[in-house]
């Protein structure tokens, strides 16, 4: 009998697959633990914004577990490192779902990289919460898909609404960022508020994500005279634009969103980032009581390093997972989906958490100052 | 001339500047590229890697001298540039002269390899976490009107345009200049009358290394935050800028790196903004695309 070897392959395959598929599947015989999976910026471009927020959520962690954990059950966090890089968030996503089988995600800071994850989440139908994207497109990939700040078209109006109340600014220059999900919207959406009220964008320059050399845009920006400078990015680039916008002469205030937050955009801008502004989720300046009680055991566990508003986003995101776990009784992912989803009047250390319609939390925004070398607090803009 | 408040034309000088500044860097990377496909008729991609690691070892070295000084940051140039000039050497002993005689592609390959090891080196040994590269150089600014350059700028286009001169001097005045561009043209050849052609090969390597190392130094004085990714923009720019100026052509990679810099920044102050690589790299084609050899690429002419 003679059969040609093609004929044998799907056989063959099919054979191997029938031996292997039940190897594939991890033994779930752990569960004791509740597996929550973490991607994070740990190193790379924003790092800052991944340590932070990964500080804030381990605390969380622990003070859970140190409390008995949830359902009677240890947390167990398994945080994986994007390094700040397109296209690792899918790949670590994918593999915390498949091999960790995670019951929730926690992630990411950066819009873009939260943007390359929820798709994967919702395919698998394992909420996801992430902890500080602002950008609206994040939450609307899907019903799995919530986060615990505030949206961009609110941080984009509130920004807007504080260079003409307060920084007096009808003529303003705008530097975006092509290749970051973040800086476009926040743009977007600063420009639509900024010219209703009023106000005149002299001088749209846009960059990419990685670039070092600003001095063309600035140059130009210089020549518009413009008020104030609006740079909806990340740190690491806004410290050189500020850095290389003062080395060009140009005094005017820069400010920008919750992408500044960082202590780099000191330790890099240094004396150029003085007297500019942006929006943010918290101040640890807020004399509220769950402020002042977070500050202080964020403090008593990272050797007296103060939070930031990553940080006390990240303590909580996990904080309102844990909330929904205890509610759901149980960690089947619809009916985890669906606690979360119906999560009201949170306590948390950012303020009250209500995940609405769109799973989106709408909270007040605070604008902190550069000064003296620190961020300091300005006001509090409410929703 | 008096310049009136921000003038077009202050603002066409301003820019002018800047894109100066950026395509000398350009241009001193350009060189290194051009130098080694002169004498070995492959692309060193590890090049833009050799330029990372002048500029970590500049932020080192940097903290071991007072911020500031003249003489501190000539020392740190230095010391950088013979760390690289070394590196370039130890990379040609040990990954490309066990290849010599084989197919091109293989060094070729090899390079890339070599690269990739230097990138994901350079993150397992300094971190991915971007630094700031220390102020080594005094800085000050000077104000034209409206028109302001900083000393960083100044430092940047006169250590590239004496480095530059210094190289044409090394290979039209020198013995070792004359054995360069005697490889280049026949590598046999140039065997057969007496000239040792791995010395002449280590030489080549160590000398565009040192330059990429200068490179490195620069770029970090002017956009003072490193990473150990942050060769692959500029080695891209700067390899597009050799083959501009026609690969293998000194004078070429030069005008190439001033090119690049100078379109670039055209661009990027200009409503285009979003395309400014794009335009960038459409240059390069629309270049390629008349004249194929390069703006200076001849092929009867030396190359080093």
């Amino acid at each position: 009998m003679h059969f040609p070897l093609r004929t044998l392959a799907p056989f063959t395959l099919l054979a191997l697959a029938a031996v292997m598929l039940p190897g594939c599947k991890p033994k779930v015989a752990d569960d004791s633990v509740i597996r929550v999976g973490e991607f994070a910026s740990l190193t790379g471009k924003e790092a800052a914004f991944g340590q932070s927020s990964h500080k804030g959520t381990v605390l969380a962690i622990e003070e859970l577990n140190a409390a008995g954990g949830v359902l009677g059950k240890k947390i167990d966090l398994i945080s994986e490192d994007n390094q700040s890089k397109p296209g690792e968030s899918s790949t670590i996503v994918k593999k915390l779902i498949t091999r960790d089988q995670v019951v929730a995600l926690l992630g990411e800071v950066a819009s873009s990289r939260s943007l390359e994850a929820a798709p994967i989440a919702q395919a698998a139908k394992i909420p996801m919460i992430s902890p500080s994207s602002t950008n609206p497109a994040v939450t609307a990939t899907g019903d799995c898909i919530f986060r615990v700040c505030f949206i961009d078209p609110f941080q984009g109006t509130a920004l807007a609404k504080f260079a003409l109340s307060h920084l007096k600014a009808k003529r303003v220059a705008v530097l975006t960022s092509v290749s970051s999900a973040y800086s476009v919207g926040l743009s977007k959406y600063f420009h639509e508020e900024f010219l209703k009220d009023g106000g005149d964008i002299v001088a749209d320059l846009k960059y990419s994500e990685g670039d070092k050399d600003f001095n063309a845009q600035l140059t130009t920006i210089r020549a518009a005279k413009p008020d104030a400078i609006f740079v909806p990015g990340y740190y690491t680039e806004v410290a050189l634009i500020a850095k290389q916008a003062r080395e060009l002469g140009i005094t005017v205030p820069l400010f920008g969103g919750d992408g500044w937050e960082a202590p780099e955009l000191l330790t890099i801008g240094g004396k150029a980032v003085e007297g500019c502004f942006y929006s943010t989720h918290y101040s640890p300046d807020i004399p509220t009581e769950a402020v002042q009680t977070f500050v202080k055991k964020f403090r008593a566990r990272y050797n007296g390093e103060t939070p930031d508003a990553m940080a006390a986003l990240g303590y909580d995101s996990a904080m309102v997972l844990a909330d929904a776990v205890k509610r759901a009784g149980t960690t089947d992912s619809a009916k985890l989906r669906d606690a979360i989803a119906a999560t009201k009047d949170f306590e948390g250390v950012t303020g009250k958490t209500s995940i609405d319609a769109d799973r989106n939390a709408s909270k007040a925004a605070v604008i902190l100052e550069v000064k003296d070398g620190k961020f300091t607090f300005v006001e509090s803009v409410a929703p | 001339m008096i310049f009136t408040a921000d003038a077009p034309v202050t603002e066409f000088l301003q820019q002018l500047i800047n894109g100066l500044s950026l395509g000398a860097i350009y241009a001193l990377l350009a060189l290194g590229y051009t130098m080694v496909y002169g004498v070995l008729r492959f692309i060193n991609f590890a090049h833009a890697d050799v330029f990372m690691i002048g500029s970590f070892a500049g932020y080192y070295l940097g903290q071991h001298v007072p911020a500031g000084t003249l003489w501190g940051g000539m020392s740190v140039l230095l010391a950088a540039m013979l760390i690289c000039a070394v590196l370039g050497v130890a990379i040609e002993r040990f990954a490309y002269r066990p290849l010599r005689g084989g197919p091109t592609l293989n060094v070729l390959i090899t390079a890339i390899g070599v690269s990739l090891l230097l990138e994901n080196g350079g993150q397992l040994v300094f971190g991915a976490t971007p630094r700031t590269f220390p102020q080594i150089f005094p800085f000050t600014r000077f104000q034209f009107g409206h028109l302001i350059v900083s000393s960083n700028q100044l430092v940047v286009i006169a250590v590239a345009a004496f480095l530059i001169a210094a190289l044409q001097l090394i290979i039209y005045r020198t013995r070792m200049g004359m054995a360069m561009r005697a490889v280049s043209l026949n590598p046999k050849a140039a065997q057969l009358v007496g000239v040792n052609i791995n010395t002449v090969i280590a030489f080549t390597f160590a000398l565009g290394s040192a330059l990429a190392g200068a490179g490195g130094i620069l770029y970090s004085m002017n956009y003072p935050s490193i990473d150990p990714l942050m060769g692959v923009m500029p080695g891209l720019k700067a390899f597009t800028a050799a083959i501009l100026g026609g690969i293998g052509n000194i004078p070429g990679a030069a005008l190439g790196g001033l090119i690049l810099g100078g379109a670039e920044t055209f661009i990027g102050g200009s409503q285009f903004s979003t395309y400014k690589d794009a335009i960038a790299f459409g240059i390069l084609i629309v270049i390629l695309l008349f004249r194929p050899s390069g703006l200076l690429g001849r092929r009867t002419i030396e190359k080093v």
